[in-house]
């Protein structure tokens, strides 16, 4: 058996790549990574595609017992991490001998933490992808006892490190005005880009809640809009006006109103925001929203440039000390708002 | 605000052009919106990545970066030129499913609450929604999840401005003249009028999707025991349903 044992597991960890496009038609939403820069971050730590597939945990991680070498890396939100005791870099690559034991923690900033293998993890391939998506039941998150496949690794590197741009704190996010905008009053739309938002308690791979004092943001004709296709990034306002920016299992046709949508470059933000973070978002026009995602683009193309070897540092080890427990609790199969 | 006139080209986010037919669900619009999907993926536009369609309108994703937002719109206004695409044909290969329902009782509580909405009453309402025979309009919001209609302008009642937190698999519910048969225990803000025992979806199935498009749907009022008995006796998802061609 080449591949890890879970021993114990946090309750929202599953299986995810690039997701399964192309089946929009069927009312499939694509799912994939949360945090897709993660996942290139991974693949540039292993020199390995982007393609394969990783371990997205959600708050909390899980013990891991190798049960072959494996070569690991971590991206995404730093997590508490140790391996038979000896504290690990996060954003690193590292190789792990049969036998030894992986232990990741709570999430230290933002949400999503990803454990990715050399050879990726080859767990079953449905309609064109391992990702895990609650709604069609394909695949089911991560459970104590579950083993792990790892598949062929044709590579060797591990030692290696990258800088990562942070997008674990909340901040500014970019918003395109789309075909629904015009069904918010000038007012409201102003009054949306003037707010700070909390990212709120509801939150999972569907979509995540924002909150804010005062009142909805209420579109003309609310409850009676037709239902329309709507894509991850998608700003919706529930019955109430409360903004939900939707992720990538969300769903594929939806009857709230939307006041824009969020640039797939700033999603991550979005993503890893975790509860209590505070959110804005600004519109911007076409031209500036694809300069960003070319300049997006870029800085993925240039991830592998930027590999470095790692040096331990002593003032980083007693950083990673200082835990913080995530707040907010996410869950791979709670309840969410129904948008439809 | 002015209305747009139809059909328009429209952005939702950095990489997807929606091509609407109507701003209120019609036969025609809907019918247009199938057909210039179809004429879509037979273009074979380089940068198109995918496409879809929802009630009145044909989704297209695509990479920006590939191929710039003018020259789609460019090239999806020469189609829209094409012809006159509210008077294009349905898709071949239709089918009529009549599938039976409850409709009230603890199995779909809130059909009193539905026709009192819609000003009828509930015997009234049991035989409206139970003679008209409705067609698929859309795929989505869930993995094969239909919406149907349209039904009589009596049933163009708003969804509830809060939600009921869970519905079952194979629930009817109604608003705005529409009906969804949810794929999966879901929250929802339309009101349950009907149960049944079809599955939308069937994981592992040969054929997981069981409806396209264009099918056409009627629920047919059963008792609960009825509907108990066809789920005992039922195990290939069609919960019990008639099956049969629709000719061309």
């Amino acid at each position: 058996m080449t591949g890890f044992l879970v021993h114990k597991i946090g309750p929202a960890c599953t299986i995810q790549d690039q997701g399964r496009p192309g089946y929009l038609d069927k009312g499939l939403s694509r799912s994939g990574a949360a945090d897709p820069l993660a996942l290139a971050e991974g693949a540039s730590l292993l020199k390995q595609a982007p393609a394969l597939a990783a371990l997205e945990m959600a708050g909390l991680g899980g013990v891991f017992e190798a049960e072959s070498d494996i070569r690991i890396a971590l991206t995404g939100t730093q997590m508490q991490v140790d391996l038979d005791g000896a504290i690990l870099a996060w954003n690193a690559s590292h190789q792990i001998k049969t036998g030894q034991r992986l232990t990741i923690g709570p999430a230290r900033n933002g949400v999503y933490g990803y454990l990715h293998v050399g050879g990726g993890f080859d767990t079953p391939f449905t309609l064109g992808s391992r990702s895990f998506h609650l709604a069609t039941r394909i695949g089911a998150p991560v459970e104590s006892g579950d083993r792990l496949p790892v598949g062929p690794d044709k590579t060797s590197i591990t030692g290696v490190c990258l800088d990562v741009s942070d997008r674990f704190s909340g901040g500014m996010v970019r918003v395109l005005r789309g075909l629904q905008t015009p069904l918010f009053p000038q007012p409201v739309q102003e009054r949306f880009e003037s707010t700070v938002f909390l990212r709120g308690q509801r939150a999972n791979r569907m979509g995540v809640e924002m909150t804010s004092s005062g009142d909805g943001f209420v579109a003309n004709g609310q409850l009676n809009i037709l239902s329309e296709v709507i894509i991850p990034g998608d700003i919706q306002m529930t019955g109430d006006g409360k903004p939900y920016v939707l992720l990538p299992e969300c769903q594929t046709t939806g009857g709230y109103p939307r006041i824009g949508t969020v640039l797939p470059c700033d999603m991550a933000l979005i993503a890893q925001a975790p509860a209590g973070a505070e959110i804005r978002f600004r519109f911007v026009d076409m031209d500036e929203a694809i300069a960003a995602q070319k300049a997006f683009a870029a800085t993925c193309a240039a991830l592998s440039g930027n590999v470095r070897p790692l040096f331990r540092d002593v003032a980083d080890i007693s950083d990673l000390l200082t835990y913080q427990l995530v707040s907010g609790a996410i869950s791979a199969t709670g309840d969410m708002e129904d948008w439809g | 605000m002015n209305r747009p006139s139809f059909p328009i080209i429209r952005h939702i986010g950095l990489n997807g052009l929606l091509v609407t037919f109507a701003d209120t669900l019609t036969e025609p619009s809907n019918r247009a919106a199938l057909a210039f999907r179809e004429a879509v993926e037979h273009a074979s536009l380089a940068g198109v990545e995918e496409t879809s369609t929802s009630l009145a309108s044909a989704f297209v994703r695509f990479d920006p970066l590939r191929l710039p937002h003018v020259r789609l719109e460019d090239a999806l206004q020469a189609l829209l030129d094409e012809r006159d695409w509210y008077d294009a044909p349905l898709p071949g290969g239709r089918r009529l499913w009549q599938v039976p329902t409850v409709y009230g009782t603890d199995l779909a509580p809130q059909l009193a609450e539905a026709a009192e909405v819609a000003g009828v009453s509930p015997e009234q309402a049991i035989a409206e929604l139970s003679s008209t025979r409705v067609r698929v309009l859309t795929i989505g919001f869930a993995p094969g999840q239909p919406y149907i209609g349209p039904l009589g302008e009596t049933w163009n009642i708003p969804r509830q401005s809060g939600l009921t937190p869970r519905v079952p698999e194979g629930a009817l519910v109604v608003a705005i003249r529409q009906f969804v048969l949810f794929t999966a225990p879901a929250p929802t803000g339309w009101r349950h009028v009907g149960q049944t025992a079809f599955r939308c979806y069937r994981p592992g199935a040969e054929q997981p999707f069981a409806l396209t498009p264009g099918d056409e749907m009627l629920f047919v009022p059963v008792s609960s025991a009825e509907l108990e008995r066809i789920q005992n006796r039922n195990t290939s998802g069609d919960g019990g349903a008639l099956i049969e061609e629709i000719p061309s």
